[in-house]
Order: structure tokens, then C-alpha cells, then sequence
């Protein structure tokens, strides 16, 4: 590499990580100030455990990006299957344009429908509110199936067909050979898909903001009410765990997926040379 | 091949066995004769997304179009004296097409969309470039930190750079403090401030397609090109950037499409002047409360993302095969 090729992407790298860096560095400032350094201290991290605001918004958020994400894995599974399987199907470019239009569409505008659409059936059904928790979970769900659809099936795809057509031969049934030889083989792209939606749920701010109802705000929202009056310390601190929690998530799952992967490999390499080993005594 | 055919083939009923196993058996048989295992495969998502995606939409699509009574909205059909009449309110829309500050808030959302994507581009290819000169052992961990922000909070990111960006912030104390400036430089609440937040968040999105199709380019036709004599500026211009076409094309996709409709950056770090439409719709929602208003913003905001994703659309299907490299989330979820 060149000196203009190690500049460019050191410059870049500096680039993308520098807001990260700072929030982390100065969430350990003493001053109320987040950008004027006058000591060491950890006041914003004990200010967060007594904020209850904080912590039932954080609890509010678990809840509802657990439940997103398990939602929309099932879906995304459900809706990949079908893209990848089922070449032929009436309604399947519509199909699949329902799938990434949530991609593309602006959320202000993915907000603002369901909000609109929530009305309307509280109007029909006369009073009952459906806004708050259940109206979160619904719009991150359809965001999130989306992402999961994507993720599963690129991985799907890949998954060599012949295994399966052997599997029926054998007499197994549609739902067995999806149990036995599918989902094994997708199971890494599953976690993943887990993963990404769940981050991607308890991050989102724009829908939510129009689906929540007083009880239910979640901590982007929080956060995004408290920024937008200024600099706030406790940001920072908040902002410094979540880093720290995302930082050792990520660490572990990819340790355990390579650490899988590598038995997956081990297992089939074994496998294969019993096979050979047969044949050849044969 | 086909995988339905295949699947009820086992699953010929044997004569005589259906009666012996029982209704529950009888119920599956009578299911399976009928692919509803299919079909709630199929149904289950796409039930789920047309009742909770597409219905919503077209209650925007109706509250546009209907006057609003109170809290309540006039209905858009009337029946009477055995004529259905059918009541357009169209008047949101006239305003919209011609309100000068509307049509601004639309001329500049494109512009700072557009500003955004030539800037990505220009900072990202490059990047993406240098990182397939990288050592072969090396690149995995380049782009696992190229999408290892897409981990962490997009909203706390974009509140950093207000730390960042401040009147007293963290690179004016600096600036001040190397004698490089008198006063702090007003870089907050401008469009450049907002350029940033956008350029740093979409940066990513660029970058990895590009460094997808970068990094498949077979390395002997620049040789080749070299051996006829082309100096690397020259090759680079006639071969590399013609190859990385699609990833040029699905990365400012990546970009400009979300930039249109971008709220939360130009809310956190633009000025009261850095309009841009999603704003706007937000604005008319949560504090003019006018929803007809709100929702005309979002039918016309639709129609900004369509024109361009048409385009895409019509490239894409050009290109065969194209289209498993074109999401950044394939990439971010990998890693």
C-alpha cells in the first residue's frame, strides 16, 4: 500500500470512529459541561442508575426489540423461504415488493401511516387505545422483517438444494426436511438476523416516536427528547454503555459463529472420510 | 427440481390408511391435499405486512384527499338520491405544488441528498480502493470496521458530532486552544454541520458495495491494460471504474434514498433554515397536528424516492444477477 492509500484510510477510519471515541472519553467528565474536561469522575454513570426515567425506558426498549426481533426472524424466515422456494406463485413480485418496500420508505412516512391507521381502527372499534407497546412492537416488526428477509435469504440461497432433494427422496415430509436439513444450515444467518433486527429495534426513534403513547417511550426517544434541548452528561453515559454492551456482543457471537463454523467443517471433513474409508474397504 | 412436486410425491395417499389413522391424520392428509403448508408460508408475512404496511398507507392516501371535521374526518363517499358522489379534497395538494416554501423544502431535500451522495462517493471510492490493495489476510477485518458502527447506536452518532461540532464543542476548544482561531467557529446549526452528521452516517453505505464489486475485479485485465501500453492512471479510468459500475450505482442508491427522507440528522444538527421535507411532515403531525396536511407531505414524499428507485429498478433488471450485492445489511449482517 501506498502512503496516499494508508493516509486515505487512516484519515477515513479516524472519521468514523472519532464521535464514538469522544462520547466514551468524555461520559467520564466531571463537569456538567460534556465538552469542557475537569476531571475524572463516574457522577453520570450513578446519575443514570437513579434516573428512573432512564432505567424503565431501558426495560420498555428490551422489551420491545426482544419481541421485534423474535417476530420478525419467524416472518423474515417464513418470507425468505417463500422468495427462495416457491419459484412460482401468483402475487410474487408483489410479494417481494411488499417485503422491501419497509427498506426503502422513509420512516417518518412508515410512522406516520401506522399511527393514521391505528387511529382509524380505534375510531371503528370506538375507544380503545392500540397505541403504546403493541403499536411499537407491529412497526418494528415490519421494518425488521425486512432486514431478516435480506439477511436469511442471501444465506438461503446458498444452501445446496440437492441435500434437500435427497432428504424427500428418502420420504421425508416438507416441514421434516425444513427442520432437519434447513434450519440447521441457516442457523448462523437466523442469529444474525437476530442480532442486526434486535439492534436495529432498540435504536429506532423516528416510528417510534409516533407510535408511542405516555408509559411506553422507549430509550431513543428519550434520548432523542433529552438531545434535542442540548448537551446532556448522562447521554454520554449511556451512550458509553451501550458501546461497551455492542462492543462485547458483537466479540462473542462472532467467536461462537467462527467457533461453530469451524466444528460444522470438522464434523463434515470427518464425515466425508468415514465415507471414503467405507468405500474404499468396499 | 421443483420442490412442491417433489414434496407431495411420498405423500400419494396409500388406499385404506386414511381411514385406519385416525381424524387427526385425515385433517393433515386433507391439508396437505390442499398446500395449505404453502400457503401459510406464503400468507403469513404477506397477510402480515399488507394488513400492518400497505392498509396503513392507504388510509394516508385517504386522510390526504378528505376534510377534516374536528377530530373526526368527513367521509370521501356520499350516497344520496341514488348517486354516490365521491368528495376529493385536493386543496393540500394544491397548496403543496404551490407554496414557495414547500417547494424549496422539495428542491433542497433532493439537493442535500444529492450533495450527500457526490461526497460519499468521492470520500468512499477511494476507500474502498484502498482497502482491496490491502493485504488479502487484512481486508475481513477492514470491512468488519467499516460496518461495526452500524452496531452501535445511529442516534447517540449523531449526537456526538454535537459534542463535536459545538460553539464550545470539542473541535472549537481545540482550534482555540492551538491559536488556530480567535473565536469559535460557528459550525453548529449550519448546513455544514448537518452535511457532516449525514456524510459520517451514510459514509458506510457506500463504501461497501463499492468495495464488493472492487474487490471481485479480475486484477489481469489491468495487467493486460498495462501491457498494451496504458499508464495505471489511465487503466484505472478505462477499467476499474467501468467494472465497479454497479457498486457505483447501489451505493448512491444506498445513500440518496434515505438522505431524501432523513429526520433525525437535519433535526439534531441543521439550523432552523436546513429544511428538509421529513421535517416538514413532522412538524405538520406533532405541532400543527394537521393531519390531511401530514399526510399529503408523505404521499408526495413517496413519489420523491419513487422517481430514482424507478430508474434502479429498470438498471438493475439490465443487469442480471445484480442483485443479491445491492444491501449493505447483507454485508452488516455477516459480520
Amino acid at each position: 500500500m501506498g502512503r496516499l492509500a494508508k493516509t486515505w484510510l487512516g484519515v477515513g477510519y479516524a472519521f468514523l470512529y472519532l464521535p464514538i471515541f469522544t462520547l466514551v472519553i468524555f461520559s467520564f467528565n466531571e463537569s456538567r459541561m460534556p465538552t469542557v474536561w475537569t476531571g475524572l469522575s463516574l457522577r453520570w454513570y450513578s446519575a443514570i442508575a437513579n434516573d428512573s426515567e432512564i432505567v424503565s425506558a431501558v426495560l420498555v426498549s428490551l422489551k420491545i426489540a426482544l419481541a421485534s426481533a423474535s417476530t420478525a426472524i419467524v416472518l423474515g424466515t417464513l418470507a425468505a423461504f417463500s422468495i427462495s422456494r416457491y419459484r412460482r406463485f401468483s402475487g410474487r413480485t408483489a410479494f417481494i415488493a411488499h417485503i422491501n418496500a419497509p427498506l426503502v420508505v422513509p420512516e417518518v412516512i412508515t410512522g406516520l401511516s401506522l399511527l393514521l391507521f391505528f387511529v382509524a381502527v380505534e375510531n371503528l372499534f370506538g375507544g380503545v387505545s392500540l397505541r403504546g407497546m403493541l403499536a411499537i412492537w407491529i412497526g418494528h416488526t415490519t421494518i425488521c422483517t425486512a432486514y431478516a428477509t435480506v439477511v436469511i435469504q442471501a444465506r438461503l440461497s446458498e444452501v445446496d438444494r440437492s441435500v434437500e432433494e435427497a432428504a424427500m427422496d428418502l420420504g421425508c415430509r416438507p416441514f421434516q426436511v425444513f427442520y432437519l436439513i434447513i434450519l440447521p444450515s441457516i442457523s448462523q444467518a437466523l442469529a444474525s438476523a437476530w442480532l442486526l433486527t434486535f439492534t436495529i429495534s432498540l435504536d429506532d426513534v423516528v416510528s417510534t416516536s409516533f407510535l408511542s403513547a405516555p408509559g411506553s417511550t422507549t430509550l431513543p426517544v428519550l434520548i432523542f427528547s433529552r438531545a434535542r434541548l442540548g448537551l446532556d452528561p448522562t447521554v454520554n453515559a449511556v451512550a458509553t454503555i451501550t458501546v461497551v454492551l455492542v462492543g462485547i456482543g458483537v466479540t462473542v457471537a462472532s467467536l461462537l459463529l467462527v467457533r461453530q463454523e469451524r466444528r460444522r467443517a470438522a464434523a463434515q471433513a470427518a464425515a466425508y472420510r468415514e465415507a471414503t474409508l467405507a468405500a474404499a474397504a468396499h | 427440481m421443483n420442490t412442491p412436486a417433489s414434496c407431495s410425491l411420498p405423500e400419494a395417499p396409500v388406499p385404506g390408511a386414511e381411514a385406519a389413522a385416525g381424524p387427526l391424520a385425515r385433517l393433515m392428509a386433507f391439508l396437505r391435499a390442499r398446500r395449505w403448508g404453502r400457503k401459510s408460508v406464503i400468507g403469513i408475512p404477506y397477510v402480515f405486512l399488507v394488513l400492518f404496511f400497505s392498509l396503513p398507507f392507504l388510509v394516508v392516501l385517504k386522510i390526504s384527499v378528505s376534510e377534516a371535521d374536528g377530530v373526526q374526518f368527513k367521509d370521501i363517499f356520499e350516497f344520496s338520491d341514488g348517486t354516490l358522489l365521491m368528495r376529493l379534497h385536493l386543496s393540500n395538494y394544491q397548496f403543496l405544488a404551490t407554496d414557495p416554501l414547500y417547494l424549496r423544502t422539495y428542491a433542497w431535500s433532493v439537493c442535500y441528498a444529492a450533495i450527500n451522495t457526490v461526497i460519499c462517493l468521492f470520500i468512499g471510492y477511494p476507500f474502498a480502493y484502498f482497502m482491496t490493495k490491502a493485504r488479502p489476510s487484512l481486508r475481513p477485518i477492514l470491512v468488519m470496521l467499516v460496518s461495526l458502527p452500524f452496531w452501535t447506536s445511529y442516534l447517540l452518532r449523531i449526537y456526538a458530532w454535537k459534542g463535536l461540532l459545538d460553539d464550545h464543542g470539542v473541535i472549537n476548544n481545540l482550534l482555540v486552544w492551538l491559536q488556530l482561531v480567535d473565536e469559535p467557529l460557528k459550525m453548529m446549526y449550519t448546513p455544514y454541520s448537518m452535511m457532516i452528521g449525514m456524510v459520517y452516517t451514510y459514509l458506510p453505505f457506500m463504501i461497501l458495495p463499492l468495495y464488493g464489486t472492487l474487490v471481485k475485479a479480475d486484477p489481469r485485465l489491468l495487467e493486460a491494460a498495462g501491457d498494451l501500453g496504458t499508464t495505471p492512471w489511465k487503466a484505472f479510468w478505462l477499467v476499474t471504474v467501468p467494472l465497479s459500475k454497479a457498486g457505483i450505482i447501489a451505493g448512491s442508491m444506498l445513500v440518496f434514498i434515505p438522505s431524501v427522507g432523513e429526520y433525525v440528522i437535519p433535526e439534531l444538527l441543521g439550523g432552523p433554515q436546513t429544511l428538509m421535507i421529513a421535517r416538514v411532515l413532522w412538524d405538520e403531525y406533532f405541532q400543527n397536528v394537521d393531519w390531511p396536511m401530514a399526510s399529503a407531505v408523505a404521499v408526495t414524499m413517496i413519489g420523491l424516492i419513487l422517481v430514482p428507485l424507478v430508474f434502479f429498478n429498470r438498471y438493475q433488471s439490465g443487469v442480471q444477477g445484480a442483485g443479491a450485492d445491492d444491501e449493505p445489511h447483507a454485508a452488516g449482517g455477516a459480520a
